[in-house]
Order: C-alpha cells, then structure tokens, then sequence
C-alpha cells in the first residue's frame, strides 16, 4: 500500500487551484475563507506526503502548526466578517469598500 | 493496482469534487457541507499515509470546530444573493486566466523537477501518536508554546472584533 508521493503532490496542487479560483471568483466572502482552508489543507498533504517521504515526522509536526494557524485565521476572519455585517449590512467583496478611494 | 491505492484515487476524487462543488454553490450551507466532504476524505488519506494524529485532529478541529463556526456564522448573516460570482465578464475571464497561469507554472516546477519517486517505506516502530508527542514536546517545544499563544491573541481579537458597539 504504498501511495507514490508524485499522486499526493498533483492531488495538492488540485486542490490549491481549486481554492486559488475560488478566493478570486466568488463574492460572498464566508466562501473566501472557506477556500483559503482549502489552500491551508492542500499545503498539508504536501507536507504529510514529504514526512512519509523522507520517514520523519517533522512534517506532521508542521502540519498540526498548520491546522492550529488556520484554526486561528478562521476565527478572527469571521469575527470581522460580523464586525462588518453589523456595520455594512453585506457579505460580498465587492461592496467591502470603505477603505477604497 | 492494489487495493490501498484504489482507495487513495477514491478519496482523491472525493476531496476534488467536494472542493469544486464547494466553490460552484449558489448556497454558502451546501459549499460548506461539501467542504466537510472534502475535509473528511482528507484525513482518510492521511490515515493511509499513517499520519493518525493528524487524523484525528482533521476530523475534530476541521471537519468538527472551524466547519460548525462557518455554519454558525453563514446562519447568522445568510443573505440571498442573485449573484454568486464578483464583478463583471471581464474579471472573471482575467481570474480564471490567473488561475490557469498558476497551474501551468506550478505543474511546470513539478514536470521538471519532481521525479522523486517513493523510497521504500519502513513503518515506525512506536505508534504514530506517541513520536509525534515526543517530537511536539521535545524538539518543538517553543514553536508549540507560540503556536499557543498565537490561538490565545487570536480567541482574544475574535471576542473584541465581535462585540456589540458600547
């Protein structure tokens, strides 16, 4: 049952297009941070697949850093996200403009 | 093609179709709850790769915690909107170019310099969870203490971003 690393990467980077045409595509920006995750989790099976690579667990290591800062970003993105639907009455990107002149 | 890696493209395909059905959805519930699906077939995937620890914690800090906060907050400001894409013709058309740049550049590295083909695999002796702790607590011991004061800054920001103007 040996999963060559080659598959792992190609199905990362899938997954990070995916989540790259997402941020710049969709407009509700709850969809946005939900795509950044995706780009977060894909850069952990690249470091999952290189811990198995190479046999050290370092890349685990830094895969559970990573699922802590994603947890972290996630938090604060969707307090402002509130923040500004009690300010703005909107969830969309492109009526985020207050700071644009 | 043995049956472990007939569970890997399985999974593969589970976690695209769960990540371009996500970010197609008129309705931000149904993107999230296919990002649980794509989540999900995440972690089966890092079970066959014998990551159990991060199994476990993708299963209850992504496909648990952060969905049910997203959930929690799409119910708090859900709006019907008629349209789901931002800006006009052109900017779709220039992100998707973008997007397609990004591929080629990015499968261009991979083609020429990725040839790494898997070294033979010997599994460890203790069980996955027990070296993890030992390194995370051992030779990471700092990064794990900023790590855990970077959740407390940012629990701490989410209360004070999200509190009702005095």
């Amino acid at each position: 049952m040996t999963i060559p690393t080659e598959h792992l990467l190609i199905l990362s980077l899938i997954l990070v297009v995916i989540g790259v045409a997402g941020v710049l595509i969709r407009r509700n920006v709850i969809i946005i941070l939900m795509s950044i995750e995706l780009i977060l989790n894909a850069a952990n099976i690249n470091f999952v697949a290189f811990s198995r690579q190479w046999n050290n667990l370092t890349g685990q290591i830094f895969g559970v850093f990573n699922i802590t800062v994603a947890a972290a970003e996630v938090a604060v993105g969707l307090a402002i996200v509130i923040a500004l639907f009690r300010n703005r009455e909107t969830v969309n990107v492109d009526e985020m403009n207050l700071m644009k002149w | 093609m043995s049956l472990g890696l007939l569970t890997f493209y399985f999974f593969a395909a589970l976690a695209v179709v769960g990540a371009v059905m996500m970010v197609t959805r008129k309705n931000a519930v149904h993107s999230a709850v296919y990002l649980v699906l794509t989540f999900v077939a995440i972690a089966a995937i890092y079970v066959q790769l014998g990551a159990d620890f991060l199994f476990a914690v993708q299963v209850l800090v992504y496909a648990g915690g952060i969905m049910v906060l997203f959930l929690f907050v799409i119910m708090l400001v859900n709006l019907e909107e008629p349209r789901r894409y931002s800006g006009g013709r052109l900017h779709l058309g220039l992100s998707v170019a973008l997007t397609l740049i990004l591929f080629g550049m990015l499968a261009t590295v991979f083609v020429k310099d990725a040839p790494v083909s898997s070294v033979a695999v010997t599994p460890m002796a203790e069980g996955n969870l027990q070296m993890v702790g030992w390194l995370l607590y051992r030779n990471y011991m700092l990064p794990f203490e900023v790590v855990s004061l970077l959740l407390l800054v940012a629990m701490i920001g989410a209360i004070v971003l999200g509190r009702p103007r005095a």
